[in-house]
C-alpha cells in the first residue's frame, strides 16, 4: 500500500510508546538496579546474584522450581497426550474435554481455594471435612497434613494443583494435532498387524513431535513463573518457596529492590532461549510468506 | 454385533480410565460449589459429600453465605472493582494493537521489520522484569493504587501478544482487497475502518476473551500496582487475603471463590469455540 512517509507511524506510535514504557525501559532498568543495593543507592556489583545462589531459602526455591519442572511438565504433557488419543475414540469426547479444560477458566486463586479445601486437615479425632483426609479416615488411616508435610509431599500437592489447571490446555492442543494425522496411516498399520501401543510410539508420537515440543516449552515457561498457587496455598512456608514468590517477597515484604531485580533477571535468563525460538519461528514464517 | 461387543470389551479399560480422570477433575469444583451453599454449622461438622445422601432435601442448602460474602466481607465491591479493571484493560490494548498490526501488515516503512521482531521478542519477557521500575514511576505520578495505572499496565503487558495475533490475522487478508480499494481512492484509514476491522471480528473476539480471562484472573499485577486496599482490590486479591483471615470458614471462602469463577465459567461454557482459540493463541504470553 502506498502512503505518505508519516502515515504508518501514526498507526504504530501508540503501541511503540506503551511497549517502550511498560516493557523495554523497565527491563533495562531492572537489569541496572539488580547491581545496586536495596534502595538502588549504592553499586554493589554481583552481590545480589551471589545472594541468590547462596541464600538457603533461595536454594530451596530453585530446588522446588526444579521439582515443578520435573513433575509438572512431563505429567501435563503426557496425560494430555494419552487423553487426546483415547478421547478420539469415545463418543462422549466433548463433555470430557470440557471438564478437563474448565479449570483454565478459573483463576489460580480460585483453584487454590478449591484445592486447599481438598487438602484440608484437622487433628486426629475430629471430623475430617477435606475429602482426602476423610477418605483416609474411612480406610482407618491417620489424617495427613498435606500442605505441611515437608519437603516432598506438600510440594507435590501444590504441583498437583498446577497439573489440574494446565492438563486441559495440553489436551486441547494435542488433540487438535492428533486429529490432523491421516486416519489411513493408522489403519494401514493396524492392517499390517501393529498393536495400538506400537502405533502410538512409532507413528503417532513422531508425527506429533513438533506440537508436543511447543506444548512442553509452554508448560516449562509456566512453571518458571508459577506464583499464584504457592502464594495462596502456603505462601512459601514449610519449604514450598518458588522463585517468583521469592521475588514478590523481596520486593514487597523486605523492600529489597536490588535482590528482587536480580531474581527477575535470573527468571529472564531461564526464559531467553524461548525468546530466541519465538523470533526464529517468526522469521521462518515470514520467509514462507 | 459380535465384533461390536468385542470392541467394547477391549475398550472397556479405556472408558474406565477416561471416566475416572474426568471424575477426579470435576470433583474438587463440585465440592466447592456444594460447600458454598451449606450453612456454616454443617460445613464445620460434616463433609460436603454427605449432602449427596439426599440431594433433593433443599433445607440443607442456603444462600446466606453468598449474602454474607457479597455484602459483609466486600466480595461485591471486589466484583465491581474487577469489572472496572477488566473492561478498559481489554479494550485498550486491542484498539492500540489493531492500528499497529494493520500498519505492520500492510504498510512499508523504515524499521518495520526491526520493531516487529522487537515485539515478538517481548512476547515472553516475564512481567516480573518490569514490576519495580514501573511501580516507582507510578508512585511518583500518584498512579499506584489507581485504576488508571493498572489499565495501562495490563494494556502494556497484553500488547505484544495482541499485536502478534492481530498481525497474523490481518496480514492473511487477501491483498487484492487492499489494492482495489486503493485504486478506488480509499485512504488507509477508510480501508482500516471499513474493511480490516469488520473482517477481523472473529480474531478480535478470541483475543478479547483471552485478554479478559487473563486480566480477570490476574493476581500479581493487581497486588503490585493496586495493593490490598478494599476500595480498589479485585476479587483475586481480596480472596487471597480472605484465605489468610477466614482460613477455616470454608462456607465463606468457597462462596467468595465461586463468585470470582462465575463470569469466566459462563464465558467458557457459552463461547467455548472462541475461548479455546483465544487461550491457545495466548498461551505463550510472558
Amino acid at each position: 500500500m502506498r502512503t505518505r512517509w508519516y502515515t504508518p507511524w501514526i498507526y504504530v506510535i501508540p503501541a511503540l510508546f506503551v511497549l517502550m514504557f511498560f516493557l523495554v525501559y523497565p527491563s533495562i532498568n531492572t537489569l541496572i538496579i539488580s547491581f545496586f543495593g536495596p534502595r538502588s543507592e549504592k553499586f554493589i556489583g554481583f552481590a545480589n546474584y551471589i545472594y541468590c545462589f547462596t541464600n538457603q531459602v533461595m536454594l530451596t526455591a530453585f530446588r522446588n522450581n526444579l521439582l515443578w519442572i520435573a513433575l509438572f511438565v512431563p505429567i501435563t504433557v503426557f496425560l494430555g497426550l494419552i487423553m487426546a488419543v483415547m478421547l478420539d475414540r469415545v463418543r462422549y469426547e466433548p463433555i470430557i474435554k470440557s471438564i478437563i479444560f474448565m479449570p483454565i477458566a478459573i483463576s489460580f486463586v480460585g483453584a487454590g481455594v478449591i484445592w486447599k479445601f481438598v487438602y484440608s486437615y484437622r487433628p486426629i479425632g475430629s471430623e475430617q471435612i477435606g475429602i482426602l483426609n476423610a477418605f483416609l479416615s474411612f480406610l482407618g488411616a491417620q489424617p495427613i497434613p498435606w500442605l505441611i508435610e515437608r519437603p516432598w509431599l506438600n510440594n507435590i500437592c501444590l504441583i498437583i494443583v498446577g497439573i489440574w489447571i494446565w492438563t486441559g490446555f495440553c489436551l486441547v492442543i494435542l488433540s487438535a494435532s492428533y486429529k490432523g494425522i491421516p486416519r489411513e496411516l493408522l489403519e494401514a498399520a493396524r492392517v499390517d498387524g501393529a498393536n495400538e501401543l506400537r502405533i502410538f510410539w512409532k507413528i503417532i508420537l513422531p508425527l506429533m513431535k513438533p506440537t508436543v515440543a511447543v506444548v512442553a516449552t509452554t508448560m516449562f515457561i509456566n512453571v518458571l513463573k508459577v506464583f499464584d498457587i504457592v502464594y495462596v496455598m502456603t505462601n512459601g512456608s514449610f519449604s514450598t518457596e518458588v522463585i517468583a514468590n521469592r521475588m514478590y517477597k523481596e520486593m514487597f515484604i523486605f523492600q529489597n529492590y536490588g535482590r528482587a531485580s536480580a531474581i527477575a533477571i535470573l527468571l529472564l535468563l531461564f526464559i531467553i532461549p524461548m525468546i530466541i525460538i519465538n523470533v526464529q519461528r517468526f522469521r521462518e514464517q515470514e520467509a514462507i510468506r | 454385533m459380535k465384533t461390536k461387543q468385542n470392541n467394547f470389551l477391549i475398550n472397556a479399560p479405556m472408558h474406565v480410565f477416561v471416566i475416572i480422570v474426568a471424575i477426579i477433575w470435576i470433583f474438587p469444583t463440585v465440592g466447592l460449589l456444594i460447600t458454598s451453599f451449606r450453612p456454616s454449622a454443617d460445613v464445620a461438622s460434616s463433609g460436603w459429600w454427605t449432602v449427596l445422601a439426599h440431594p433433593f432435601n433443599f433445607t440443607q442448602f442456603t444462600l446466606s453465605n453468598y449474602r454474607d460474602v457479597i455484602t459483609n466481607i466486600g466480595i461485591g465491591r471486589a466484583f465491581v472493582n474487577t469489572l472496572i479493571i477488566t473492561i478498559p484493560a481489554c479494550t485498550l490494548p486491542i484498539i492500540i494493537a489493531s492500528f499497529a498490526a494493520y500498519a505492520f501488515a500492510w504498510m512499508e516503512f523504515w524499521g518495520r521489520r526491526f520493531f516487529f521482531i522487537l515485539f515478538v521478542g517481548l512476547l515472553v519477557v516475564p512481567l516480573q522484569m518490569t514490576l519495580i521500575p514501573i511501580l516507582r514511576i507510578f508512585n511518583q505520578l500518584g498512579l499506584s493504587g489507581s485504576f488508571v495505572g493498572i489499565w495501562f499496565a495490563h494494556a502494556g503487558y497484553g500488547l505484544p501478544l495482541v499485536i502478534y495475533l492481530m498481525y497474523n490475522y490481518i496480514s492473511g487478508l487477501p491483498s487484492e482487497m487492499f489494492e482495489s480499494s486503493t485504486i478506488d481512492g480509499a485512504t488507509p484509514f477508510q480501508i482500516f475502518k471499513s474493511i480490516v476491522l469488520p473482517l477481523s471480528i472473529p480474531a478480535i473476539a478470541s483475543i478479547t476473551i483471552f485478554q479478559f480471562i487473563w486480566v480477570w484472573n490476574d493476581l500479581l499485577v493487581a497486588l503490585v500496582y493496586l495493593g490490598g486496599t478494599p476500595d480498589v482490590a479485585p476479587l483475586t486479591v481480596r480472596i487471597s487475603a480472605l484465605v489468610g483471615s477466614y482460613g477455616q470458614n470454608w462456607e465463606l471462602l468457597t462462596a467468595a471463590a465461586f463468585v470470582s469463577m462465575a463470569l469466566p465459567l459462563i464465558i467458557f461454557l457459552s463461547l467455548q469455540r472462541y475461548f479455546v482459540r483465544g487461550i491457545m493463541a495466548g498461551s505463550i504470553k510472558g
